[in-house]
């Protein structure tokens, strides 16, 4: 179990930068990890004494179903309930219907599985940090492995543009709930 | 005595003939596993779960390890009567009471013979048993949380060999001396040990609740050797056989003297005469001194009470209560088949198994027929006792497990084998060699009223050629057989870590529910946890410094902290915060003269460091808990003996913004 739990989050950081569609690389062959059946991996153990984990929680929130829906579509379950920790920030359904219309349809379709993955870990931080904590950084490094600024207004974080507005603490980590969809920059 | 050697040898002589021309030659060559399928029924597919679990004695590693049957994967070790640096057992604060004992803190035993908790006689899973044959203890360890439990002494034992046996409803755990000693302990020559010496048989109940044990009583028995002991069952209930050797009372040269009387005994209790008699104001309290080491799980820690008395009972104030069984060739195994019928004899210098008839014992002993007694203790008649004997062609044989379908399997040392035979007609069935020269055998449950009689596990003393070398010392070597059919089938090779003795089984659907994820943080009473970061604090007490520490992916609270000087003693007292099964975090301090914690989600677990030298020293987590694991560390400023830096601490605070 140690070694696996080693293997794990390494495999999910090299899975996720593997996946990185913003900077495609030639020499990128799919990770032998994603052969994974749609039901093995952590986010398919019985556990029901422990506390709940950011998947867990993100589905039990009816804000958030636009948000799970995409999880789900762009297979990325497994990472979101690993070892981490880490920050999830996570837009409300409204923040997904104020995108241009069609937008989200568009995501979910098969052929736009690599986009979708890299706009949603755009909104993953390998860490866990308090609202208030985030106060003390410039930038966050993302799961996309692009940056995103963190600006701070008044008692209010910014992070990539949109605001904190709630946060929810998992067992793997920690929900920073935003009111927009954080765009990753095109460079 | 020279008659004896000439016997022994043509013995030995005769088992090698016997096993040049026998039952080996149908192996190696065979084709193996493919061949018979023998991978497929080993096969347990990645992500799967075995059918069994095996908990097998680490003999002088003095744990428990947990395998998986039929693939035999170690699933884990658990730290019994030994300091375990993997996880901290009698390392940390919290634990080194559990290795507490009259003669001070022992960290080490020998563990011999684990036996799973029974309810009328069929395994229950709750907790499995272990003895420490060294310094004499019993460990109850459970079965939902896989941590040691308890830990009781038993005093006025040594060589505690004949344990730690269960009877039908965990009403005892049994443990029998093998070595007797002047009881109470005194300076006296060893030369006047005949008479002088005794062995006693402790019955040590078990709270039906809890598990928490406590000796009932002590049976005050003649000078011999207690070498193994099995409850009666069903039938036979009621009673224990315990199995003796050294019927001569020698006290040197113990391999040829006491080997001189052709037979010795098994000593038959009726522990329920004695109970009711106990239960009665019988027996005599004489002063003791033992410890009783009881691991709480809500506060996570071990206490010690030294318990000052004892209660003994002389079997010839019990009329009718303890018998003589006379047992051919120095009987090791002592068994008994599930129906409780049939008490076999493993005479481990013999080639024959003897097998007692328990109705015959009970018409034997209503007619009074006695063949003279030992020490007031009534002998049978062997002949009025015998059901039968095994001619198995083997030699020494040690022990013997049941199918449930009527056979009875029993090991070979000298012959290296596992023999099959039936009850009642004795006749051999099967024979299949072993690799080499096995000890215990295991049915899961085969020593109970309803075993699972799919595989036996056997267990040997002897690897050399088995695995790739790996210098002088080996790890010894199991095997598993298929005994679904007529004949044995072998099907795989492990390797066991340390000496396992013997192993207790049982299907994993019995446990593997109870299985505990994590210990909740609401639920934790230690005095030192901490249940939210905020409270993480550091206390001077003189020059105790107490730090309040907590886990959580990825740091330590406090992370940074200063005043410490050079001469006071560090507690951390660290809290894992995480609520999520199997994140454990560790805990290292560089220079400490201990090991390493590893604290379980909402655990708390303490460990002490005294500083040496002045200078910023690190501490990090052990345990790669997640993907900044690398990032969990933190630093301890020490100062001089004489600074005035006052105790501060911190996280996350920098001086950057």
């Amino acid at each position: 179990m140690k070694r696996l739990k080693i293997l794990i989050p390494i495999l999910g950081i090299v899975l996720l930068g593997a996946c990185n569609n913003a900077a495609p690389t030639q020499e990128a062959e799919p990770s032998p990890t994603n052969t994974l059946d749609k039901t093995e991996g952590q986010a398919f153990v019985e556990d029901d004494v422990s506390n709940p984990n950011l998947l867990q929680v993100a589905i039990k929130s009816a804000d958030h179903s636009t948000l799970v829906a995409a999880v789900q579509a762009a297979d990325l379950e497994n990472a979101l309930v690993n070892a981490g920790p880490l920050m999830v920030f996570a837009p409300v359904n409204e923040a997904f219907d104020k995108l241009p219309a069609g937008t989200v349809e568009d995501l979910l379709k098969p052929e736009n599985k690599d986009a979708l993955a890299n706009i949603l870990k755009f909104h993953v931080t390998p860490g866990k940090y308090t609202k208030d904590f985030l106060k003390k950084f410039k930038k966050l490094g993302q799961a996309n492995d692009q940056s995103v600024k963190v600006e701070v207004k008044g008692d209010d974080v910014y992070v990539g543009g949109a605001k904190i507005i709630a946060s929810v603490e998992a067992s793997n980590g920690i929900i920073h709930v935003v009111d927009a969809v954080m765009l990753p920059p095109t460079e | 005595m020279k008659t004896r050697k000439i016997k022994l040898f043509t013995a030995v002589a005769a088992s090698l003939l016997l096993a040049s021309c026998g039952p080996q030659t149908n192996n190696k060559k065979s084709g193996g596993a493919l061949s018979s399928s023998a991978a497929e029924k080993v096969y347990v597919a990645p992500g799967e779960h075995d059918e069994f679990y095996a908990f097998l004695s680490g003999g002088f590693s003095g744990n428990l390890t947990v395998y998986g049957l039929p693939s035999g994967r170690m699933l884990k070790e658990i730290p019994v009567f030994s300091q375990y640096p993997t996880s901290g057992y009698g390392y940390s604060e919290e634990t080194k009471p559990m290795l507490n004992t009259s003669f001070g803190f022992v960290p080490w035993d020998d563990a011999h013979h684990p036996d799973i908790s029974q309810t009328n006689g069929e395994l229950d899973g709750r907790w499995v048993f272990i003895n420490g044959n060294n310094t004499p203890r019993i460990a109850r360890i459970s079965l939902t949380t896989f941590e040691t439990e308890e830990i009781i002494e038993i005093p006025n034992s040594a060589g505690n060999h004949s344990s730690s046996f269960i009877t039908e409803n965990t009403e005892y755990v049994v443990a029998g001396t093998r070595f007797s000693v002047p009881i109470p302990q005194r300076d006296m020559p060893i030369k006047d040990y005949k008479s002088n010496f005794k062995g006693s048989l402790s019955f040590i109940s078990v709270d039906p609740e809890h598990g928490h044990m406590d000796i009932k009583f002590q049976l005050m028995m003649p000078g011999f050797n207690y070498d193994l002991s099995h409850p009666g069952r069903d039938k036979s209930h009621g009673w224990f056989f315990f199995t003796t050797y050294n019927t001569e009372e020698a006290n040197t040269l113990m391999e040829v003297n006491s080997s001189q009387n052709d037979k010795d005994f098994i000593a038959a209790v009726n522990w329920k005469k004695i109970e009711e008699y106990v239960n009665n104001g019988g027996g005599t309290m004489m002063p003791a001194e033992y410890a009783h080491n009881v691991y709480d799980e809500s506060t996570h820690t071990a206490t010690t009470t030294m318990k000052k008395e004892v209660l003994t009972v002389d079997p010839l104030k019990v009329p009718g209560a303890v018998y003589f069984l006379p047992t051919p060739k120095s009987p090791h195994g002592c068994d008994v088949d599930p129906t409780g019928q049939y008490i076999i004899g493993n005479g481990k210098l013999s080639a024959d198994l003897t097998i007692h008839s328990f109705d015959k014992m009970i018409a034997a002993i209503e007619a009074k027929k006695f063949d003279g007694e030992a020490y007031g203790i009534p002998i049978l008649n062997f002949d009025d006792v015998l059901a039968g004997t095994v001619k198995s062609g083997g030699l020494g044989p040690l022990h013997t497990e049941f199918d449930g379908k009527g056979n009875a399997y029993t090991t070979f040392f000298i012959s290296s084998e596992v023999v099959k035979w039936k009850l009642g007609t004795w006749e051999v069935i099967d024979r299949k060699p072993t690799y080499y020269s096995v000890g215990h055998l295991m049915i899961p449950g085969g020593n109970s009223r309803k075993p699972f009689g799919k595989y036996v596990v056997a267990m040997n003393k002897i690897t050399k050629d088995r695995y790739l070398p790996t210098g002088p010392e080996m790890e010894h070597s199991a095997q598993l057989y298929d005994i679904s059919g007529e004949k044995m089938e072998l099907l795989i090779d492990f390797p066991t870590h340390g000496e396992p003795h013997y192993a207790a089984g049982c299907p994993a659907d019995l446990i593997k529910a109870n299985s505990k994820k994590i210990y909740r943080l609401d639920e934790n009473k230690h005095p030192y946890a901490i249940l939210s970061p905020d409270q993480a604090k550091v206390e001077r007490k003189g020059n105790e410094v107490h730090v309040y520490m907590s886990t959580i992916r990825s740091h330590f609270t406090p992370d940074n902290i200063e005043g410490v000087k050079v001469g006071d003693k560090v507690y951390f007292h660290i809290t894992n915060h995480e609520q999520d099964f199997d994140v454990p975090h560790g805990f290292a301090m560089i220079g400490q003269n201990t090991s390493e914690l590893l604290i379980m989600p909402g655990q708390t677990k303490s460990s002490v460091w005294e500083p040496k030298k002045v200078g910023v020293w690190p501490f990090y987590c052990t345990d790669f808990c997640s993907a900044l694991h690398q990032e969990m560390q933190g630093y301890v400023r020490v100062s001089p003996a004489d600074s005035n830096i006052e105790l501060s601490w911190s996280l996350g605070d920098s001086d950057e913004e």
